[in-house]
């Protein structure tokens, strides 16, 4: 008996070994597990068998079966794993079809792109961002930043006048000193001609910023400037600046030269320097000029291929305007603790287009207001 | 401002090579435009002349035939001036020498003759105008000399942008004192220093008078006479500087008023006395329409704010800015009045700007000349006018001034400068550089006391303006550190708002919308382009008084017109479909809505902050400009696919843009029935977000569309200051949703078709109470199986409690709860 249950096993093992599917294997279990199968049945039929015997056919027959249950299981894993290769070889795609649904990879716009980044190095730098209107009065464009009415700085900026009939009729324009400290009286007044302009420059918010956040302060101003400058390569009579303001005690001009390397090294790479040159600003004293040294030539102003076309051989380029803020300007904010004998500061403002321009290659600033999406998707 | 370099060399000579010199001017005092030459290229094959004998030219009667000593011995030159002679020194051109054309000049036969070389003209050389006959030098030169020795040739001229507070940098004396404070080469005496003697009979109050009815506009007239004066060319070396620096020469007499100009930038204007009705001058401003021709032959037209220079007879010149025909200096004029006067810088300026005129004399009036300056150039014209002219001085002086600003002393306190600076600059080293500025300096133990010279008058009158001085010419390039602040006090960082808004510009990238950056100056058609009504706010924009062109008068009051040009122009240019957004102002005279409504302030309090356009600062701004992004598809919304039919761009897939907006930012969205002029009637909605109207959502109106070419367009725009303010992100707080499971089950209400979804989902929400937590709407079905005029809406609803796992028997309950409130719409649940 136990001879045949070693011969069952031998040959289950062998069939077992043979299945070709999974079909197959199930009639292997049938056949030598099943209720009907002869080990089933000897197992079944223990009990009646002399005492001597059962153990020897009980051992054996219950090893038999663990044997080729254990034997049916890894043939099914192996047979399973086959016929699943099998299928997923059938089942194949065009993995070079675009994918969908088709998401345009759209365009953040370059001078908006160009702005954040600007803003994000003089957050690094511990500044905080302020914004303010476009609409602006005369006082804060012009006569706070020491332009006083009839100053010849004032008409050199090309701006432009907002027709008074088109504001609010219930706009009145407060007396406003003319000159640091000046008291000033009298009925508020509907505006007139020129006493609103499209602000020309981003430093409006300068004189703003200081009524409203007392020294110390460090901020930077982004936003939209008006000039009536026709439209041309250079020019448009909507650009953009971001200013930049920073007043406490004893900030110098050597700070104004550390915060733009700063500045040049992140926009236009680390190895940028600045240099400073005398300006002429009437908001600032002393004022600066301030360049960059070329990226794309390194300040040699020579290429492989000749003459730097970026900085034109000079090796330099110019970016911005800049200087210590002029006492006449803390004048007029100084009941908010700007006393121009206690604090001093720096302040600067460039054109963010140009620095787009320069950075990105942007031959001509009227593509910036152009739109044409074909130029738009080359900046992500 | 155009600086001969020979010219410069006149007074300080730095002794290095213009390009050099430029760069130091560009790092120390002002913007450089660059520099040109003047004449040839080089002043090689340039040399000295002396005619030995002219003869006839055998075959032409107009050409001579010369032989010229050229110190290598005597050449044969061909000439064609009628003017040549023996015994003249002029300048000759060698074979190889280059022309100030840049052609190589070779040895021709000229009619059988071989010129050796040419005999130049002062036009030839570009040193003075005359073409017609050749140049004749002062017999001093030596033959075969280099002509560069005694002509300027292959001269640098320095080309400045000088700042506008530095008017005496308009003058090559001012440059050289620059130069001298920058480099330390000695600076040549003033050429003011010294004056005519009189030799004219009489006094000048014999011969005219001047009257000035405006000193506050005229500072200071001065007047000479001169008598005996012959008008003729200047000598060539004053013609030479003049051309140099950019002037025309003209007659001796014009030319010395504009060399004296050049060398001080003070101005001076000529007169023909015996042009002048009894001499009389009178300095006034113009009646209202008042007319003159000026010297460049254009009738000009005056306001009352103009000065004018009149004669009994009417006005003569236009004060400070340009001379009239009537007493110009002529051939004939043997009697000048020279005035040399100051007037006021900022009354020019806008004159000048107003007339459209500008000139040299302009340029420098209006940076403000001091009245002192005056007579400098009257002392040193009158010494040339005597000297090159023939003239005569008359005695005296007419001097009409107002009282004249007295010297000013600024001091300068010990350590100032390195405490604005960071910068340390030795005391000595800053009165060094103060005294060759010209400032009279008066040192007191680290301090000093600077007294300021006329040319700088209102340029520097505080502390700061010396700190300036100093600081520029000890050198930024060259010493000044690179620190940062040492303390900031604060911390960097972008506001709520901000951060918000970019993470709603980038959602809308991220969807596929473009970003555009629009121009916010419109024209006057927009509105009504727009079908906006009268009495609509975005109908009566906020207007440029000086535009450039209508087309950029008035200022954007939505988004929208200027989303629609960038929507033609794309399709123009060959897109197929476009999908733009833009992140920016509109701008209003007042908000939208009652200003006054109740609640209004308090919101304002809260704080829709610079979105909503509240700007810091004392003083209000005069108009409205909140934050707002505003989108516009055209076309598909999305690219072909192979996979997938194009979807049209239409209200719901806006919405579907509006939503993701709104949920990216956590913000509660609704849309409501409502519309505006721009939209189609039937597709178009009011959006709320957190419950505050916000914008508006829709298909664009057909007759809007045509305007712009466009077969269909879809678009949103709403307040970035609403998103904001309605956003939740970074704001959520943690609420268990896991502990315990939720309930989901799918619900079909059916009501009639004009229900609206929303007004089911409320009833859903209303019925299904605090554990029902969501309930959105995911299906829509019309046919048999609900019957003619009803519509089936398939909602997944979400039932939750905080604290326990719901029971069947719960929901439901809550599911008849559902039932009733759908009863009260007129609807029912699809079992």
């Amino acid at each position: 008996m136990v001879e045949r249950i070693e011969e069952i096993r031998r040959e289950a093992q062998e069939a077992i070994a043979a299945a070709a599917s999974t079909e197959e294997l199930e009639q292997l279990r049938v056949r030598y597990l099943g209720r009907k199968a002869e080990l089933t049945g000897i197992l079944r039929g223990i009990a009646d068998l002399p005492d001597d015997q059962r153990g020897p056919v009980g051992k054996a027959g219950n090893e038999a079966r663990g044997a080729m249950e254990s034997l049916l299981e890894g043939r099914a894993a192996e047979l399973d794993s086959t016929e699943i290769d099998a299928r997923l070889a059938e089942d194949r795609i065009d993995v070079t079809l675009p994918g969908a649904p088709a998401v345009p990879a759209a365009s953040r716009n370059l001078l908006q792109r160009t702005m954040r980044e600007i803003e994000d190095v003089f957050v690094g730098l511990g500044y905080r961002v302020m914004e303010g209107p476009e609409v602006e009065l005369d006082y804060y464009n012009f006569t706070a930043l020491n332009h006083p009415p009839g100053h010849a700085a004032r008409m050199a900026q090309d701006t432009f006048y907002v027709d008074p009939a088109s504001l609010s009729p219930e706009l009145r324009i407060e007396p406003a000193p003319t000159v640091p400290g000046e008291q000033v009286s009298g009925p508020a007044l509907p505006p007139g001609p020129e006493d609103v302009v499209l602000r020309t420059h981003t430093s409006p918010m300068q004189v703003r910023a200081m009524e409203t956040q007392g020294p110390p302060i460090f901020i930077v101003v982004p936003g939209r400037c008006y000039r009536s400058d026709p439209f041309d390569a250079t020019h448009s009579p909507v650009f953009h600046q971001v200013e930049g303001l920073a007043v406490g005690e004893g900030i110098t001009l050597a700070d104004l030269k550390g915060t733009l390397d700063e500045f040049a090294r992140a926009i236009f790479g680390p190895e940028r320097e600045t240099r400073f040159r005398p300006g002429f600003f009437p908001f600032t004293e002393p004022s600066v000029e301030v360049d960059v040294s070329c990226f794309r030539c390194g300040g040699s102003g020579q290429t492989p291929e000749g003459r730097c076309s970026i900085c034109k051989g000079t090796g330099w380029i110019e970016i911005l305007g800049s200087g210590m803020v002029d006492p006449n300007v803390f004048g007029f904010v100084a009941h908010n603790g700007y006393d121009p004998d206690r604090v001093q500061g720096f302040a600067f403002g460039m054109g963010i287009e140009r620095i787009a321009m320069l950075k990105h290659g942007v031959p001509d600033l009227r593509k910036f207001f152009e739109n044409d999406v074909r130029v738009l998707e080359q900046f992500r | 401002m155009k600086v001969p370099y020979f010219w410069l060399r006149e007074y300080c000579d730095p002794a290095m090579p213009a390009d050099e010199l430029l760069d130091l001017i560009a790092l120390r005092t002002t913007d450089v435009e660059g520099i040109s030459y003047v004449g040839p290229p080089s002043a090689d094959g340039f040399v000295v002349g002396k005619v030995v004998s002219v003869e006839p030219h055998p075959d032409a009667d107009r050409l001579s035939v010369c032989e010229v000593d050229t110190g290598d011995g005597t050449r044969t030159i061909v000439c064609g001036a009628p003017n040549v002679a023996a015994g003249q020194t002029v300048p000759v051109a060698l074979p190889g020498a280059t022309m100030p054309g840049g052609e190589e000049l070779g040895k021709a036969k000229l009619r059988g003759v071989v010129s050796d070389g040419m005999i130049l003209s002062e036009a030839e050389l570009q040193i003075g105008d005359d073409a017609d006959g050749i140049a004749v030098l002062d017999d001093a030169a030596a033959p075969g000399s280099d002509l560069a020795e005694v002509l300027p040739l292959a001269e640098p001229v320095l080309e400045l942008e000088v700042h506008s507070n530095r008017v005496d940098c308009f003058g090559v004396y001012g440059v050289a004192r620059e130069v001298h404070a920058i480099t330390g080469a000695p600076l040549g005496d003033a050429p003011w220093e010294g004056d005519a003697e009189a030799s004219g009979e009489g006094e000048a109050s014999d011969y005219a008078s001047v009257t000035v009815e405006v000193p506050e506009l005229c500072p200071r007239f001065t007047a000479r006479v001169f008598t005996d004066v012959t008008i003729g060319p200047s000598p060539l070396w004053l013609k030479a500087k003049l051309l140099a620096a950019g002037q025309r020469p003209i007659n001796n007499v014009v030319d010395v008023t504009n060399y004296v100009m050049l060398l001080t930038a003070q101005p001076l204007h000529a007169f023909d006395l015996d042009q002048v009705p009894d001499g009389a001058l009178i300095v006034r401003s113009a009646s209202e329409g008042e007319k003159m021709t000026t010297l460049d032959g254009v009738e000009r037209t005056f306001d009352a704010d103009t000065v004018l220079v009149c004669d009994r007879n009417g006005p003569s010149g236009i004060a400070g800015i340009m001379g009239g025909q009537v007493s110009e200096v002529s051939d004939s004029t043997t009697r000048v009045l020279l005035e040399v006067a100051t007037w006021n810088g900022v009354n020019i300026l806008r004159t000048s700007r107003k007339l459209g005129l500008r000139s040299d004399a302009s340029n420098r009036f209006e940076k403000q000349l001091h009245p002192e300056l005056a007579m400098r150039a009257q002392r040193f014209a009158s010494r040339l006018l005597v000297e090159l002219c023939g003239a005569r001085l008359v005695q005296g002086t007419i001097d009409v001034a107002a009282e004249i600003p007295p010297p000013h002393g600024v001091q300068l306190g010990p350590g100032k400068a390195e405490r604005l600076l960071g910068m340390r600059i030795e005391p000595e080293l800053c009165a060094t550089y103060l005294e060759r500025l010209g400032f009279g300096v008066q040192s007191e133990g680290e301090g000093l006391t600077a007294e300021v010279p006329f040319h700088r008058h209102y340029d520097v009158g505080r502390e700061v303006d010396l700190i300036e001085e100093v600081g520029r010419i000890h050198g930024y390039d060259e010493h000044l550190p690179s620190t940062l602040p040492e303390a900031f006090g604060q911390g960097g960082r972008l506001s709520r708002e901000q951060s918000l808004r970019r993470r709603a510009e980038d959602v809308m990238r991220d969807l596929g919308f473009d970003a555009v950056v629009n121009l916010s100056l419109t024209d006057p058609g927009m509105p009504a382009r727009l079908r906006l009504p009268a009495g609509d706010l975005r109908r009566e924009p906020i207007n440029v008084s000086n535009p450039l062109s209508l087309d950029h008068s008035q200022l954007r009051t939505t988004l929208l017109g200027s989303l629609l040009d960038a929507a033609r122009y794309n399709l123009a240019h060959g897109a197929e479909r476009v999908a733009l957004y833009e992140s920016g102002r509109a701008y209003l005279r007042e908000p939208i809505g009652d200003p006054a409504a109740p609640g209004r302030e308090a919101e304002d309090a809260a704080g829709i902050g610079v979105l909503g356009g509240h700007f810091a600062g004392d003083r209000p701004p005069p108009a409205h400009e909140p934050h707002r992004i505003g989108c516009l598809a055209v076309g598909s919304i999305s690219p072909q696919s192979w996979r997938k039919e194009d979807e049209a761009a239409d209200f719901f897939a806006l919405k579907g843009a509006l939503e993701a907006l709104a949920a990216q930012l956590g913000a509660e969205l609704e849309v409501e029935q409502g519309s505006e002029p721009f939209l189609h009637p039937g597709r178009s909605a009011t959006v709320l977000l957190g419950g505050v109207e916000a914008g508006w959502i829709g298909e664009l109106h057909p007759l809007v569309c045509r305007q712009w070419d466009l077969e269909a367009a879809a678009g949103f725009e709403i307040g970035l200051g609403e998103l904001a303010k309605a956003a939740s992100l970074g704001r959520e707080q943690y609420e268990d949703v896991t502990s315990f499971p939720a309930v989901r089950q799918d619900l079909a209400a059916v009501v009639d078709e004009d229900v609206p979804a929303a007004k089911v989902r409320d009833a859903v929400l209303g019925g299904g109470g605090e554990l029902l937590r969501s309930a959105d709407v995911f299906d829509l079905y019309r046919g048999e199986q609900v019957g003619e005029g009803r519509k089936s809406l398939a909602l997944r609803l979400t039932f939750r409690a905080p604290d326990r796992t719901l029971t069947d028997d719960e929901v439901v309950g809550l599911r008849e709860q559902i039932r009733s409130e759908l009863a009260e719409l007129g609807g029912s649940l699809r079992e």
